[in-house]
């Protein structure tokens, strides 16, 4: 087992009971709390990965701004544990069945990719998670869709002011 | 133990710098806060806590011994564990922010080379940033768990304002990123030893927008809007006693520190002594000397805090909004523009 074995398992551990105990939770607050924790979680794999940009821009905006936003809608409509209506069994029976059909199709389409089967993952030292590369891939060979996905934030953007002036 | 086979020096190093840093920087702040009384009453004329000890030297200390004897009251319709979970958000974020500063340059100890940093990582701004959107936390959810409404307003104020002011801050941050093509805060730091001039003659307004920021997201006055006494009772940390009270009130100390240490790394040169020449001295004294130089910065910068506490009153939370997005974004992207523009035209 090397250092990455030691930190991975644990890592791996701690966001799936953190995933589960945001399903679990009855209360609203609680899972919002959870959910930042597997934030953290993935932002850990993210750095045994070396890709330390995306890790921390992975906590900056999820857990540091998405989430806040998450707890203040849930902190001022006041949501209880009791006022969460409760589903039929028949309701939460399909649920699982077709969620976990979902799983099932993805696990299988990413075993059969082509593209990454018989590819080991790079650890520790790749260096396109580093600041410098991921500018240069951007802002060179991407720099259209990186582009177009700016204009959506725009108009997201623009859209919010005008919803939020009604 | 082929497990473990990494260098267990580096580890042990580097746990020592961290216990000294922590632990340094507690104790910084615990003399924060006399100096902050201190202060207060030299700018209102009055003589101030002198009775603990010579000129008063160990009030922090009586201090701290009676925030720990008081009672510890958790109110029935809080939540326990989110009430307790505040100000121990609070406080860790506030300390994870020393991990990426600086201290000084590298030493040599028993034929080791040991940087007083205790992580130089690549992206060491944003972590920052990143540490700073978490001590949100700390204030939301203790005010939400007091389960009392003066609570979460004052909570609510302090996140929303944390938010605003950290666009600004990062906006005038990103212009200092382009002068200096690096976000490691030892590279730049290490610029400005080499180079002959400080980042604060690159970027004056990008750092008074910083300094602004900085003053809002350590809720000091004239942001102090989440602790309005007149407004809001007490504010966030209104039911809290004893030590937990003492954890929010110390972390906002510690957050002063921290943001004097990272303002003084980017724009003053961090352990530069200015008309100095390093090289001139042995490593370990010119570190020495490095080290004394920041922590000389980081108290005139805690001073300036504290003056501007002292002197100028509270906004309006309108006035506040109202300087956070309509004055200091549009002069963030102002300065942004002509960063680039200098940049683009090679001056």
């Amino acid at each position: 087992m090397s250092t990455v074995d030691i930190l991975f398992y644990p890592l791996s551990a701690f966001a799936i009971v953190s995933a589960t105990m945001v399903l679990i939770s009855k209360n609203p607050i609680h899972s919002v709390l959870w959910l930042i924790l597997v934030f953290f979680a993935i932002s850990g794999h993210y750095i045994l990965l070396n890709a330390q940009f995306l890790a921390i821009v992975n906590i900056i905006v999820y857990a540091g701004a998405i989430m806040v936003l998450f707890l203040f809608v849930i902190m001022l409509m006041n949501i209880k544990k009791d006022a969460e209506p409760q589903k039929q069994l028949l309701v939460k029976l399909t649920g699982v069945i077709a969620g976990g059909s979902l799983l099932t199709l993805l696990i299988a389409v990413v075993k059969q990719t082509a593209q990454i089967q018989n590819k080991q993952v790079l650890l520790k030292e790749g260096t396109i998670g580093l600041i410098h590369p991921l500018g240069k891939a951007l802002f060179s060979d991407y720099v259209i869709p990186f582009e177009i996905s700016s204009v959506l934030f725009l108009s997201a953007m623009v859209g919010a002011v005008i919803i939020g002036k009604k | 133990m082929t497990i473990l086979a990494f260098d267990w020096g580096l580890v042990i190093e580097k746990l020592i710098l961290i216990a000294v840093v922590v632990f340094g920087s507690l104790g910084i702040a615990l003399y924060t806060t006399f100096g902050e009384r201190k202060v207060a009453a030299i700018l209102q004329d009055r003589p101030g806590p002198n009775r603990a000890g010579p000129f008063g030297l160990l009030q922090p200390l009586a201090d701290g011994i009676k925030l720990i004897m008081k009672e510890e009251i958790i109110p029935t319709a809080a939540n326990k564990w989110l009430f307790i979970l505040g100000p121990a958000l609070a406080m860790t974020a506030s300390l994870m922010t020393c991990a990426v500063i600086p201290w000084g340059s590298d030493i040599e100890l028993f034929g080791r080379k040991i940087a007083l940093q205790i992580a130089d990582i690549n992206i060491g701004i944003l972590y920052v940033f990143a540490v700073v959107s978490m001590g949100v936390y700390g204030i939301m959810i203790g005010g939400w768990a007091s389960n009392n409404k003066f609570s979460l307003m004052s909570s609510l104020r302090a996140a929303s304002q944390a938010i605003s002011y950290e666009l600004a801050m990062g906006l005038a941050l990103i212009a200092l990123l382009m002068t200096t093509e690096s976000l490691s805060l030892k590279t730049i730091v290490e610029q400005q030893v080499q180079g002959n001039w400080w980042n604060i003659v690159y970027q004056p307004l990008g750092f008074l927008l910083f300094f602004i920021a900085a003053l809002a997201e350590c809720n000091r006055t004239p942001f102090d809007l989440p602790e309005a006494e007149n407004e809001l009772n007490f504010g966030y940390h209104q039911e809290y006693s004893s030590m937990k009270l003492g954890f929010y009130l110390f972390a906002e100390y510690i957050n002063m520190i921290m943001s004097s240490a990272i303002m003084a790394s980017m724009y003053f040169g961090g352990y530069d002594l200015p008309f100095f020449d390093e090289s001139t001295v042995a490593p370990n004294i010119a570190a020495m000397i490095g080290v004394g130089t920041l922590l000389i910065k980081i108290v005139l910068f805690i001073f300036l805090f504290m003056w501007i506490r002292w002197t100028i009153p509270r906004f309006r939370y309108d006035q506040l909004m109202n300087l956070g997005w309509k004055t200091m974004i549009p002069l963030a992207l102002f300065n942004l523009l002509i960063t680039g523009a200098l940049i683009l035209a090679n001056l």
